[in-house]
């Protein structure tokens, strides 16, 4: 066992899933309460809020490690996504940054990975201005404080919208609550059909530090299926087995199979995209995926608190179109650790564990100190996706990456063989 | 019949499968053209109108149809054998089949009788218009299935496998083809391990494969780049011959659906689109009992399966067409089977009445759609899936089902698992056979569904590569026997058939080219 001679951790939990606690336990660590001294804190988002809080006074100790960082909503809150990612573009266009290239259309080239997006009722003008351009689109309508499905709902006519319109604000006379804001992005109405039906997929990042930026792939993602066949149809926007994706959603449907639980594995996918469309476009989909989920955190290092202590395994959900575009959907701060299936709690065992080596110094005991670099076996089943500070370290060695006029922070750190040989932008 | 003869007979055999079709007319139009030209000299006619043919693109195709007829052919039979030695030469196998076949058919009738369901019915036209409709997703359209059963079930057919005798051999003497430990007890020719190693050459460890060494964390400089390289050049040159010789070292995934259309000789143009879309008529005109056994069988395999769920529907668009293709009964030639009979209402033994039935002779087992399934990873477009799979049926698949002394046939692959594994593996043989858990017993499903559902998909379409490589289902048994080698130290731990079981119930993981290479070819 890899855990021999290791120190036996304390650790706190605050959610009651198998693939934590027969983690914790094989590790022989031992359970505390979340207000004793722990070493290792799976927390809640509600708890983090209050490990945090100025009022609770608390300072984390060198050798302990929580596994969320303390405003992780500026990328887990699909409104403050967006809009960091906005930032973003901007900053890299005004500093001339080769990521911000546009093509003839004035379209991002690298850029360009999320639907069109507006909060509501904040952006509700702006909004109206881009539905009047191309009035017969289907937009996807969702509560900025929800996930899971709940409270979405497909929209192609602005009637539909009256309660978020500026009118019904002014007629009220209050501002409106965060249970009233939606971001509304256009619905992407071409998904990538397998076997006729649409599906998204589910890519685990795991996050150990903002600044020096340093994040991991897992391997073994998957795609999750509707149960039902698409269909464009108008008449049929309501019915949510054919538009959205998420299991919770899924599960309820008369043709759930609880064998499979509806997943499939992005290894699947892969080789049946390289066996049916060939490598090249498959790899180019694969490296842009990389890329997006690179530039979404990049997006957000600077305004995130980049608290040592602190790690955090996102859920990101990625939609690809019938021309294999992909499209960041959004990112959860705490990705579903129930378990539908066998093969879903082994992956999700497996998850953990890998995460725990990654986030443990060799030692055995968590310590800010360490300069978070793990061993290649450390990572499992984890790639590493890119380190900003390998990458700097190659960018000293690199004189010839001048000549190439990349300025801003170079992308090339990673230490995967694909994401660096394979780079579209090069 | 002399050599000559025979060559006569092949030649007018091979030329039965060209006549009429677009490539003997193309043929003919371009010797036309090379014959008018007014310099030739009458002698050289002949001389000139075969070279300059051969170069072209359309001589390239003639040459992959003459290949492909030569690798399908059956060994030439004894002169003096009647017709049906081409289909087996042993008595006593042929009879085993026979009573086979008569057994299926029983079983087929009585389920008829037990469910009073016709075995063809004519569909009203608003059941023929949901067809229609419901093309794309069949899975969601399948009757009620809860009544049905398999026809049979893998462990049904070992079982007539192990009770097969040859009554010419004595009893109680081993002879020397036939496995002392093992169940199956006929006699056989089957390779040695010597004869493998020459056979399968190209598979030996100091040689780079597809599947192995372009393996990701492996810079692609070093072989994957070049591989890519030399699939292109063999695409281009569009022959046969060539396709199948790269097939020996593994396809790249991106380019393994043109080698294999290439190696089969499917090239699906318009008339075998039409001739699809004929067969889907007669889906839609009729519904057929053995579509609600296709049915079952992909509701209790693909759609429970977590690599094959998705491609639930095309299974349906390749199986349904595939019950009504008469072109299928074809392969009934050189097989010991014969197509099941079934007579027009009230006709019954008259045999101006008979029909096959179903119209292709193929009678579905429990697992069957998995032939079908990792197809899906390289054909999207059901057309081509479908003329893939059924060239793949008709050349390898069949041989998985039916008692024939045939070096492929499942008979003589179960044969050479049981010798292999004693001469590699005694002691584990041994071990195995004195707690009660014959090997075979175990290998047995791995082996009639060529592996298909157990290994991981990708594995499967790297072992298949080698299937069509070799022109030989053999590899499945070599692969049979790794698996039980690699497993070694824990089934010798165990005591009980099932506690064997269990160690090899879960075989998804393993990389099968670099087991295959170390059970062939370390010593
Ligand atoms: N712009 C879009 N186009 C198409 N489908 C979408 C889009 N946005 C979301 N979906 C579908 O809806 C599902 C839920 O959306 P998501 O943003 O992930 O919200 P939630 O937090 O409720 O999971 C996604 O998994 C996807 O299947
Ligand atoms: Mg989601």
């Amino acid at each position: 066992m890899a855990t021999q001679g290791q120190p036996r951790l304390k650790y706190a939990c605050d959610l009651d899933k198998s693939v934590l606690v027969n983690n914790f336990d094989r590790r022989g660590w031992i359970q505390v309460s979340p207000d004793e001294d722990w070493n290792f804190y799976w927390a809640s988002v509600q708890s983090i809020r209050n490990v945090f809080s100025v009022e609770n006074g608390y300072r984390l100790c060198d050798d302990q490690v929580i596994n969320h960082f303390p405003n992780h909503y500026e990328l887990t809150r699909k409104d403050l996504m967006v809009k960091n990612i906005k930032r973003y573009r901007k900053d890299l266009e005004r500093e001339g940054s080769p990521f911000a290239e546009k093509d003839e259309l004035g379209r991002h080239i690298h850029l360009d990975f999320f639907p069109t997006t507006f909060m509501l009722p904040a952006d509700y003008n702006l909004f109206v201005e881009e539905f009047r351009k191309n009035p017969s689109t289907t937009w996807i309508m969702k509560p900025c404080g929800k996930a899971r499905g709940i409270g979405i709902f497909l929209i192609n006519r602005l009637s539909q919208l009256k309660k978020w319109s500026r009118d019904s604000k002014t007629n009220t006379f209050t501002a409106p609550s965060a249970k009233d804001t939606y971001v509304i992005g256009k619905y992407i109405d071409n998904p990538l059909l397998i076997g006729g039906k649409k599906f998204d997929l589910r890519l685990y990042v795991l996050v150990t530090s903002f600044r020096p930026l340093k994040c991991y792939m897992l391997k073994l993602g998957f795609c999750r299926f509707c149960t039902v066949k698409y269909n464009a149809d108008v008449t049929d926007l309501d019915n949510m087995f054919v538009h959205l994706t998420n299991v919770s959603i899924q599960k309820h449907g008369a043709e759930y199979n609880a064998v499979h639980g509806g997943k499939w594995t992005v290894a699947n996918l892969r080789l049946f995209l390289e066996g049916t469309r060939g490598k090249e476009v498959t790899d180019k989909l694969f490296d842009e995926m990389n890329w997006m989920t690179v530039h979404s955190l990049k997006a957000v290092s600077n305004v995130m608190a980049n608290d040592r202590h602190c790690f955090e395994c996102y859920g990101y959900d990625i939609l690809i179109d019938d021309n294999l575009k992909p499209y960041l959907i959004e990112v959860n701060a705490s990705p579903s650790l129930t378990s539908t299936t066998s093969s879903d709690r082994i992956m999700k065992y497996n998850l953990i564990s890998d995460l725990i080596n990654i986030v443990i110094p060799p030692e055995g005991t968590p310590d800010v100190r360490w300069n978070k670099t793990p061993s290649k076996e450390a990572m499992g089943n984890f790639d590493l996706l890119y380190d900003e500070e390998l990458a700097q370290s190659d960018l000293l060695n690199q004189d010839a990456r001048s000549k190439l006029g990349m300025t801003g922070p170079g992308l090339r750190g990673a230490r995967d063989p694909k994401l660096q040989s394979k780079a579209t932008w090069k | 019949m002399s050599s000559e003869d025979q060559l006569q007979v092949l030649v007018l055999d091979i030329y039965s499968q060209i006549k009429g079709t677009p490539l003997e007319l193309e043929l003919f139009k371009q010797a036309q053209i090379i014959s008018q030209n007014p310099l030739l000299r009458s002698s050289e006619l002949k001389q000139t109108v075969i070279e300059t043919l051969s170069k072209k693109e359309h001589g390239t195709q003639l040459k992959n149809t003459v290949y492909k007829y030569l690798q399908k052919r059956p060994a030439v039979p004894h002169p003096k054998a009647g017709p049906e030695h081409l289909k087996e030469p042993l008595t006593y196998i042929r009879k085993a089949q026979s009573n086979w076949d008569k057994r299926i058919v029983k079983s087929l009738n009585s389920m008829c009788t037990e469910l009073g369901v016709p075995l063809a019915r004519k569909r009203s036209e608003k059941d023929q218009k949901e067809v229609i409709v419901h093309w794309g997703e069949l899975g969601t359209a399948a009757p009620d299935l809860s009544a049905f059963r398999p026809v049979y079930a893998p462990k049904d057919f070992l079982e007539v496998l192990v009770g097969l005798r040859n009554p010419n051999a004595h009893s109680g003497e081993p002879s020397s083809f036939s496995s002392l430990w093992g169940i199956i007890q006929v006699p056989l020719r089957i390779r040695s391990i010597m004869e493998l190693r020459l056979r399968f050459n190209e598979m030996s460890i100091n040689q780079c494969q597809t599947g192995v060494d372009d393996n990701p964390d492996i810079p692609p400089e070093l072989f994957d780049n070049d591989r890519s390289k030399l699939a292109k050049k063999v695409l281009n040159n569009k022959h046969s011959p060539l396709s199948q010789e790269f097939l020996k070292k593994g396809a790249p995934p991106g380019v393994r659906a043109e080698l294999w259309k290439q190696t089969l000789g499917v090239d699906v143009d318009q008339i075998d689109q039409l001739y699809y879309e004929q067969l889907k008529s007669y889906v839609v005109q009729h519904d057929l009992l053995v579509d609600s056994l296709i049915y079952k069988d992909v509701k209790l395999t693909a759609t429970n399966d977590d690599q094959y769920f998705v491609f639930e529907d095309y299974i349906y668009q390749v199986l349904f067409p595939f019950s009504r293709d008469t072109q299928v009964l074809d392969h009934f030639k050189h097989s010991s089977a014969n197509p099941p009979k079934s007579y027009i209402r009230g006709k019954l033994g008259v045999e101006e009445f008979a029909v096959h039935y179903p119209p292709n002779g193929v009678i579905p087992f429990h697992g069957f759609a998995m032939y079908v399934a990792p197809l899906c990873y390289i054909y999207d477009d059901p057309v081509v899936l479908y003329y893939v799979f059924r060239e793949l049926y008709m050349r390898y698949f069949f041989r998985l089902h039916q008692i024939s002394s045939h070096p492929q046939s499942i008979v003589s692959l179960c044969l050479l698992f049981e010798s292999l594994l004693q001469s590699q593996e005694p002691q584990l043989f041994l071990h195995l056979k004195t707690i009660q858990a014959q090997p075979l017993r175990i290998a047995f499903k791995w082996l009639i569904r060529a592996f298909s559902g157990y290994l991981d998909s990708e594995q499967v379409l790297l072992l298949w590569d080698r299937v069509l490589a070799y022109n030989s289902l053999e590899i499945l048994a070599v692969l049979a026997v790794a698996i039980f080698s690699f497993r070694k130290t824990n089934l010798l731990q165990v005591g009980t058939a099932s506690a064997a079981e269990g160690v090899l119930a879960d075989i998804t993981t393993l990389k099968v080219v670099p087991l295959i290479q170390l059970s062939l070819f370390s010593t």
